[in-house]
């Protein structure tokens, strides 16, 4: 607890950054060693992670394992550190997944047999570098509890991101390389500026933050703690406007982040553009910052803001989730299926976040956590069938699951997590969702509800489309079944998928406590049912 | 003792379906030695239950806690009572039987591990339903055996039609799943529990609107799962899948689910009449729904499918009754899940004698090859058209005569529903049974020139036959000696004497004589004369019924054909318009800044005037300023 | 004499200088115009501290000295290498600084 103690989050966060620049030093000609360093150095993040979970204490303070330096003093700016329930496990998350996308990444950078000069592939160390990066970033961003300090991670982000994207995309291009070079740049440029426009109207935000700190406190700051602490003492109190405009600065930012209807459009072009690894990097891990900001700092700094945009915000979660289901279905590419799936997921996570109960928002956490677990699953199984086929198409596929079983049973584990099956993980956070959504607002419940029935078309239409029927295509044919890394790359998914499902309490337990704060943040408690004797005699 | 029950299976296959080749040769086995094991768990806690005094049955066990959010409190606990054990023993009972069957059935199919993997987890989600004590975990196995279902009608994957009908039979399922969903959302709201005891316990304390609302959004569900009007359509298709599946799942266990349900939260539909009302009528038109269908049919599954359809329909008018409705709703299940699972094993026995073959008209007179199936499968016949003292005679007689005791004008409408519903199950049944045991042989050679020979099936295949049949016409004589049944699950669904206004002998000849009519016009058109094996054109209404009198028309025109062009538009409406409108601002800006470029047009001099020009603004504005 | 008049001085000298600047298509006239427009801020610079009473005025001429020295060599290097590339010294005909 005190600042004299081991900086266990910095070192979580400094251990994947130093392993990527070490990655990046090892020569172009020992390209296993630096997927070997890189894979090490995120398995030693994982038990750093570990560390942090097993450190972090339920039932203690709401801000754990805090680390707070001065930094930019001239402007209030700190570099403190801090977790709740909620970013211990989004952090767990993270750390947990970037072994299984560097491994399943493997020979994603691999270079091309064919070396001829006009096609140029970036250097192989250079990906895994890239990826422990993004880690080192997002893990910083999950335990920010200063707001310039996140603000910079969340932008700094972008930087490996977008190399990723546009430097190492997916090989397989119905439209041939030239093209495939030049969707891959689009889309690319597309993340880079429709985050970047966040960015910047967040960056005028958390500027207007420090004014209005510094206005009332006579010291600027954005350090969460000193501003919650002036809310409750009653030293700071935002005119209603300001909160208003500050609220939707920082709102705008994390909306194109977490992909929110209309904001959507640059996650399927980035998520079929890059390879599987990189797809799941985005949605399951760089995405879940957007949510997870939501839940901090939207309704912690901005309680009263919060209140009164919910009514709009859980109408735009409500079209993400329908349209986003709807899109899904009518895709031709494999990618594309799952990024429009992933946007009407995160309909579902926002919209728990706002309904404001303890249900909602648990659920919520818990659907960041489930979702990047299942999309994985889904995602990287996907990638190994496009590796294979060298196709993004649906249509060039078909009766795998005759060929390939094992591959097409995984498949099928991870669309069944796509579509909220019960006895896998994400079912608990679905219905925790819309539970806690119907108890406050009944009709965005029901409207939410025809999701899961419109995820049950377009998961099963994919897996019909391309596992089923009669292998009528030579390649199909030829097609082989898992290898045993892929294999060693999905089937702990798969058991950690089974395993929440059944007993998510370890996680519940974790996540519970940190609800409560962000709901007393924002001033609610959970509706009363309507015949509350009912269960007090229980 | 009660989560080994839904252990077993589960283990069962989890083993099967993880475990690589080697277990292809013992595989089925053990499968089928693990339902047998839950079988006779099932059994030693039915003899243990049968020592304790009717209202001290009920057993609990709660293992762990679950979902534990703020109030939401899930619970991974087990109740089991005089209900449950009822499909307990019926789900292992048969299930069973059918897992010995299906060791003869599959016994060429390189899959049949996988297929005895997915059975298994059929049982264990089946009973974890049942077994459930809240409404969250019934969820649970409710998703459960629908996964199985979808697993075990596209098993074989390799015909688009078994995974175009899987996949909608999860689909439409899943439309039922959601009104199960909503309908635990508000009791979640109203009683802040979704647990049997507290929330069926106080039931008569919420509002009308609430319970009317839980009330219809469970009949929602029950539809789903049970194929009733009007989420009916994926029963027929899911005969796809192998015999076995449509014996244990589409017959016996899983679609009577739905009547389950009803029963179960009997207490939220007795304070809801209005739920109550849309549930017999949801019955009424099924039965007779499903029994039209049923004549039309010339696929013997499908034909038996409708069956299934139009008896659920019985049971379900039943449950709608209430308390007069209850056991019997429950009896006919159970009577019904001997002779239907029968009889789909004998479907499938004279399918896999025919090379496969379902179309009726292409069977006539089997019974001289068959002999054993034919009497198990008569057997099944009798009892399922109420043929007096067989086990459904007693069975559908009860619920005839609860239908007349509901009384009024809905009491006589029900009434002569379910006697019309009769007549035409002895019709259709009748049919089925004359042009496939009796006529002239009507099989030709298949595509491949191989001509049928038809043989009896092995002992694995002929024995569950046998002991189905055996319940088939026992059963109903036994639950019904000193009320037996109805005094078994009085303490959990309460029992209400029904009075129905015409005499009890009464009803029962008017059921005879309905039967003796259908039995006579099906001899009349099928016995009489030989049997065409191309179909006749036939009438506007067996055009109509052949098609599922349309319904699955309208849901393809609407539905797909309508969320195909939805869809599309959408995608067209996301790329032109929502993406449209972000490239078109960064066109905007990419054409303004070509304009803007023009100004550089590198020659050293332009620079500088403008470079002169700014800074000579600038000092004129500042100058300007001081002035003013 | 007032010290204004040699601001008027300044002000003339720089007009010419950017004038000539403007004007001129020959890089070597046209850089002795960037000197002689430096030379007259210089010459407000000292003229300024004179005005004053203070030095800074005058340490910051230096300044500009210096700089303008290492200007002299690097441009005129320029200009030189501009020559032997392209046999001319027009400004106009080195207008490849564009996108």
């Amino acid at each position: 607890m005190a600042d004299t103690s081991f900086p266990l989050l910095t070192a979580t966060a400094v251990l994947p950054a130093l392993g990527a620049v070490a990655t990046a030093a090892v020569p172009a000609a020992r390209r296993n060693a630096a997927k070997w360093l890189a894979l090490v150095v995120s398995l030693g993040t994982l038990a750093l992670a570990a560390w942090v979970t097993l450190a972090f204490d339920p039932g203690g303070a709401r801000y754990q394992l805090t680390e707070s330096r001065a930094w930019i003093a001239d402007f209030g700016v700190r570099y403190e550190l801090g977790v709740d329930g909620i970013g211990v496990a989004m952090i767990a998350l993270t750390a947990l997944l970037i072994p299984f996308i560097i491994a399943a990444g493997w020979h994603d950078a691999d270079p091309l047999e064919d070396t001829s000069p006009n096609r140029r592939w970036r250097p192989t160390q250079g990906f895994f570098a890239l990826i422990l990066m993004v880690e080192a970033m997002v893990i910083i961003s999950f335990a920010a509890t200063d707001v310039f300090l996140f603000y910079i991670f969340f932008e700094a982000m972008l930087i490996p991101m977008y190399f990723l994207i546009g430097g190492f995309g997916d090989r397989a291009h119905s439209a041939g390389e030239a093209e495939g070079a030049k969707q891959r740049s689009y889309a690319a440029v597309k993340f880079l500026l429709y985050n970047l426009v966040g960015g910047l109207v967040m960056l005028a935000a958390v500027i207007g933050l420090y004014v209005v700190t510094a206005d009332q406190l006579g010291q600027g700051t954005f350090s969460m703690q000193q501003i919650a602490e002036a809310r409750a003492a009653g030293d700071l109190a935002m005119a209603t406007n300001i909160e208003r405009l500050l609220f939707l600065g920082f709102f705008l930012a994390f909306a194109i982040k977490a992909p929110l209807w209309p904001l959507h459009t640059w996650l399927p072009n980035a998520m079929g553009e890059s390879t599987a690894p990189v797809a799941v990097l985005i949605t399951a891990v760089v995405d879940k910052v957007g949510t997870f900001a939501m839940l901090r700092f939207c309704l912690g700094l901005f309680p009263e803001a919060s209140a009164w945009a919910t009514p709009a915000i859980i109408a735009l979660a409500l079209v993400s989730i329908i349209y986003g289901a709807l899109l899904a279905i009518g895709q031709r590419d494999i990618k594309r299926l799952v990024a429009y799936a992933s946007i009407s997921h995160f309909g579902f996570i926002v919209l728990g976040i706002f309904a404001m109960t303890s249900q909602g928002q648990g659920g919520a956490t818990l659907y960041m956590v489930f979702h990047g677990l299942s999309t994985a699953a889904l995602m990287l199984v996907a990638g190994f069938l496009i590796s294979r086929r060298g196709s993004r198409l649906i249509s060039d596929y078909g009766g795998v699951q005759k060929v390939a079983p094992v591959l097409a049973g995984t498949f099928l584990v991870g669309g069944l997590a796509t579509l909220s099956l019960p006895g896998l993980a994400p079912f608990i956070s679905e219905f925790l969702v819309l539970v806690g959504t119907f108890s406050r607002y009944p009709a965005a419940g029901i409207v939410a509800t025809v999701g899961i029935v419109l995820a049950a078309v377009y998961v099963l239409l994919l897996y019909q489309r391309t596992m089923t029927g009669p292998v009528d295509k030579p390649e199909i044919e030829r097609l082989p079944d898992l290898r045993p890394r892929e294999l060693a790359v999905v089937a702990p998914l798969i058991a950690l998928l089974i395993f929440l499902g059944l007993f998510p309490k370890p996680l519940t337990d974790i996540v519970n406590p940190a609800v409560e704060h962000t709901l007393s943040d924002v001033r609610k408690t959970d509706p009363e049912p309507a015949l509350p004797e009912v269960e007090a005699a229980k | 003792m009660i989560g080994l029950l839904v252990a077993a299976p589960l283990l069962g296959a989890a083993v099967l379906l993880c475990g690589g080749r080697h277990l292809n040769r013992t595989g089925h086995w053990l499968g089928t030695v693990l339902a047998g094991v839950s079988f006779i768990l099932a059994a030693v806690l039915f003899v243990d239950m049968l020592g304790r005094p009717g209202d001290d049955r009920a057993l609990h066990q709660h293992l762990y806690s679950w979902v534990p959010v703020g109030g939401f409190q899930a619970d991974i606990a087990f109740q089991l009572d005089q209900l449950s054990m009822t499909f307990v023993l019926l789900i292992t009972g048969v299930g069973t039987l059918i897992h010995l069957y299906s060791v003869g059935y599959m016994e060429h199919d390189e899959r049949r591990r996988r297929f005895f993997g997915y059975l298994n987890l059929f049982l264990a989600a089946m009973l974890l339903l049942v077994l459930a004590d809240n409404f969250l975990l019934l969820y649970v196995g409710w998703e459960g055996v629908g996964l199985a279902s979808y697993l075990l009608i596209g098993f074989w994957q390799h015909k688009p039609s078994a995974a175009t009908a899987a996949k909608k039979a999860f689909v439409v399922n899943r439309v039922g799943d959601a009104g199960l969903a909503i309908a635990i959302f508000l009791m979640f709201t109203t009683f802040g529990t979704f647990a049997f005891g507290p929330v069926l316990a106080n039931a008569e304390e919420a509002t009308q609107a609430t319970l009317t609302g839980i009330g219809l959004m469970l009949l929602l569900a029950a539809c789903g799962k049970s194929a009733q009007v009007p989420l009916q359509s994926w029963l027929g298709d899911a005969m796809e899948g192998p015999t076995p599946v449509s014996a244990l799942i589409h017959a016996a266990t899983m679609v009577t689910a739905g009547v389950y349900l009803i029963t179960r939260s009997g207490a939220i539909f007795n304070a809801a009449p209005d739920a109550q009302t849309a549930v017999v009528v949801v019955g009424a038109v099924t039965l007779l729904f499903g029994a039209i269908v049923g004549c039309a049919k010339d696929d013997i599954k499908k034909a038996l499918a409708g069956s299934t359809m139009s008896q659920i329909g019985y049971m379900v008018l039943a449950a709608g009754l209430g308390p007069i409705g209850y056991a019997f709703a429950i009896m006919h299940l159970v009577t019904h899940g001997f002779f239907k699972a029968g009889l789909f094993l004998g479907a499938g026995s004279v399918m896999h004698g025919m090379n496969d073959e379902v179309d009726m008209r292409k069977y006539g007179g089997l019974r001289k090859y068959m002999p054993v199936t034919f009497v198990t499968f008569g057997l099944g016949y009798l009892a399922i058209i109420g043929f007096p003292g067989l086990s459904g005679f007693f069975s559908k007689d009860a619920i005839i005569e609860a239908a007349f005791a509901k009384g009024g004008t809905q009491g006589w409408v029900l009434g002569a529903v379910t006697l019309l519903g009769a007549a035409i199950t002895a019709y259709y049944m009748t049919r089925v049974m004359l042009l496939t045991f009796f006529g002239e042989k009507r099989w030709q050679p298949d595509k491949n020139g191989n001509e049928p020979h038809p043989h009896e099936s092995p002992k694995t295949m002929v024995i569950p036959m046998a002991v189905l049949a055996f319940g088939s016409v026992f059963a109903g004589g036994l639950f019904t000696s000193n009320d037996a049944f109805v005094n078994w699950l009085k303490p959990v669904t309460s029992f209400e004497h029904g009075h129905p206004p015409i005499g009890v002998a009464a009803i029962t000849t008017l059921t005879v004589v309905m039967l003796l009519i259908g039995v006579g016009a099906a001899w009349l058109q099928y016995g009489r004369r030989p049997v065409p094996v191309v179909a006749p054109r036939g009438s506007l209404v067996t055009r109509a019924a052949r098609r599922d009198l349309l319904q699955d028309d309208f849901n393809h025109v609407v539905l797909v054909r309508g969320g195909e062009h939805l869809t599309r538009s959408l995608v067209y409406v996301d790329n032109k318009l929502v993406d449209g409108a972000v490239n078109g601002t960064a066109a905007a800006f990419g054409g303004l800044s070509g304009r803007m470029r023009r100004v550089q047009n590198g020659f050293a001099r332009s620079y500088a005037v403008s470079m002169f020009g700014g800074a000579a603004l600038l000092v004129a504005v500042t100058l300007l300023m001081r002035a003013v | 004499m007032n010290p204004v008049n040699y601001l008027y001085l300044a002000a003339l000298l720089f007009t010419i200088g950017a004038f000539g600047v403007l004007i001129r298509r020959n890089a070597i006239v046209v850089f002795m115009c960037v000197e002689l427009m430096l030379n007259a801020a210089n010459l407000t610079l000292v003229a300024f501290s004179r005005m004053h009473g203070n030095l800074d005025g005058q340490i910051m001429a230096f300044f500009v000295m210096v700089v303008a020295a290492a200007e002299v060599v690097v441009g005129l290097a320029i200009i030189v290498m501009l020559y032997r590339s392209r046999h001319s010294a027009s400004v106009d005909d080195a207008s490849l600084m564009k996108l």
